[in-house]
């Protein structure tokens, strides 16, 4: 049988798959249909200072392959998440799960991220400087790299825990936002999150969401992140999470070869939310139909 | 697969699905559906070829299979109208929370706008079997549009005299009484309670026209993204607080909502 084990800075997870913040809440969903624990970690909904109501619905659309949403980091706040969520989620989660913090200011990311470096279930913090939903912030800090160096650093004078940057693709160089984001201190690379999308209802003549445009994610993106997780795995020496699309066993193992050390789960857990205990029952057999004996040792295999 | 305790996805067998009304179909689906738990309630339906699913409110179901009707509205709704007999559809099966009969009283109002009316044909078969009064008014925009009126009033002979009425609106008057539903409502004053599933603006009417005179329950329709609470993508604001409409509803009581 195939060693599926893999390691993020020092944390041993059984395999791979982590579904993705956003699309698993605080896993209280999912853990009425499956034993979660089967799972690599998870990455919870991500978190702000206040209370987020998010952006108005219509606030999803369909797409080919894929969707949007403009859900725009609707969660409870972070002394919700810490008072109520994390008590609730150790009952059905023992291992460490990945804390996903957002921010409208450098601030805002470092209360989050010291709040969160007291939780001791929180084996990564995960830093998403690369919503592009609100208008308010988040969009500007992942598209530049001195404002990515500047939350790096920010958020790293704050925690002990190991910190990734999620990266947004809606940039021209995605290998220079990482590069500054190492050179900051981060502990690794998150990628990618949603491409900038729309959708125009017909009938109506109007934008499908009401805030106009929205994150496009699924499976017609998977060649856009698997792309940018190769260009990142040559630019910098720190560990990614690959995710972007990632709907089947298939993927997982591609995103691996191209450099990813874990991948995340992302709009497929809406779909089918059975998908990540069906990759994780694939994945071996495919490992062996591939004559993987370890599955670490593909990582960035694709580069030759 | 191990580890699973509960298996929400399920394989319904289309037996029938035909045209019912101007752009509305009926669809019976055979499968198990031991998960439905109240009328009210939706599946999530995997199309072919479309990404995100469908949600559908169930219209009737026992325990071999449900019946839906749905309105074309878009092009997953549009290829799920050509699906034939014998055909398989992936279901997310007993979403949402339903309507709590256990909450209303003895005499209750039931309203339904529209593609609206479906789930109350369910509830009122509920709430008769239950031995209360149930009147029944459902809106449509005209006679093109109405569908499930024959279902209903054989629902009225079925039960005893009296315990069951039913009243049609269309707008332009081509069927029952001409105007909204809330021109039906004369005689509706000794109500316990009322539920109600249509377009906004009708769910906003009733609960002017009941505040402070009767409970309710409102269905509410939002888009969805995973139609099982993951994804946040159909929330709404209540008097307590962030509601998820297909977790947490579709079915929100008066004493909550916010208009």
């Amino acid at each position: 049988m195939t060693d599926i084990r893999t390691e993020l800075s020092g944390l041993v997870l059984d395999n791979p798959i982590i579904p993705a913040s956003g699309t698993f809440g605080f896993g209280r969903e999912f853990a009425e249909l499956y034993d979660i624990n089967i799972l690599g970690s998870f990455s919870f909904k991500g978190t702000t200072r206040e209370a987020r109501f998010g952006n108005p619905t219509p606030r999803i659309a369909e797409c080919r392959e894929g969707m949007i949403n403009s859900v725009g980091l609707a969660n409870p706040g972070i002394d919700a998440v810490i008072n109520e969520e994390l008590p609730a989620m150790r009952e059905v989660f023992t291992k460490p799960v990945i804390a996903n913090i957002s921010g409208f200011s450098v601030d805002e990311y470092k209360y989050c991220c010291e709040r969160i470096d007291k939780e001791e279930q929180v084996g990564i913090i995960e830093v998403n400087i690369s919503c592009p939903n609100v208008h308010a912030g988040g969009m500007a800090f992942g598209t530049s790299p001195e404002a990515a160096a500047e939350v790096t650093e920010a958020v790293k004078s704050v925690t002990s825990k190991p910190v990734y940057m999620k990266l947004s693709p809606n940039v021209s160089s995605i290998t220079d936002i990482a590069i500054a984001c190492e050179s900051a201190g981060a502990d690794g690379i998150s990628l990618i999150n949603t491409l900038l999308g729309m959708r125009i209802d017909i009938r109506r003549g109007r934008p499908v969401i009401a805030n106009k445009m929205g994150g496009f994610s699924g499976p017609a993106i998977f060649p856009v992140a698997l792309r940018m997780v190769y260009q990142v795995y040559e630019a910098v020496n720190i560990p990614i999470i690959g995710m972007g699309g990632v709907s089947c066993a298939e993927d997982v193992v591609e995103m691996m070869m191209a450099g990813a050390s874990a991948v995340e789960i992302g709009a497929a857990n809406l779909t089918d939310p059975y998908i990540c205990p069906k990759i994780i029952e694939r994945l071996p057999v495919l490992c062996e139909e591939l004559k993987i004996n370890k599955l670490s040792d593909i990582i960035g295999h694709a580069h030759g | 697969m191990d580890g699973i305790y509960k298996e929400i996805d399920q394989k319904l067998v289309i037996l029938s699905n035909e045209r019912i009304a101007d752009g509305v179909y009926k669809m019976t689906l055979e499968g198990h559906t031991s998960l439905i738990t109240a009328p009210g309630q939706f599946i999530n339906i995997k199309i072919p070829g479309f990404y995100l699913r469908r949600p559908i409110s169930i219209c009737d179901y026992d325990a071999s299979g449900l019946t839906i009707i749905y309105k074309v509205v878009g092009n997953g709704t549009k290829d799920l109208s050509s699906m034939k007999a014998g055909e398989s559809l992936m279901c997310l099966m007993g979403l949402g929370n339903g309507f709590d009969v256990s909450a209303m009283g003895d005499d209750v109002l039931l309203v339904g706008g529209g593609v609206g009316t479906p789930p109350m044909y369910g509830l009122a078969k509920k709430l008769l079997a239950m031995g209360k009064a149930v009147t029944v008014v459902l809106g449509f925009n005209s006679y093109s549009d109405v569908f499930y009126t024959s279902e209903f009033e054989e629902l009225e002979t079925s039960v005893k005299d009296g315990s069951m009425e039913l009243r049609v609106a269309t707008v332009d008057g081509s069927v029952g009484t001409a105007g909204f539903v809330t021109n039906c409502l004369e005689g509706t004053e000794d109500i316990t309670d009322y539920a109600a599933c249509g377009p906004i603006p009708m769910l906003k009417a009733l609960y002017g026209y009941f505040e402070g005179k009767a409970p309710g329950q409102l269905s509410f329709e939002e888009r969805m993204g995973c139609g099982f609470g993951a994804c946040v993508g159909c929330s709404i604001k209540t008097k307590s607080g962030f509601k998820k409409v297909c977790k947490d509803g579709p079915v929100f009581f008066s004493s909550d909502i916010i208009f």
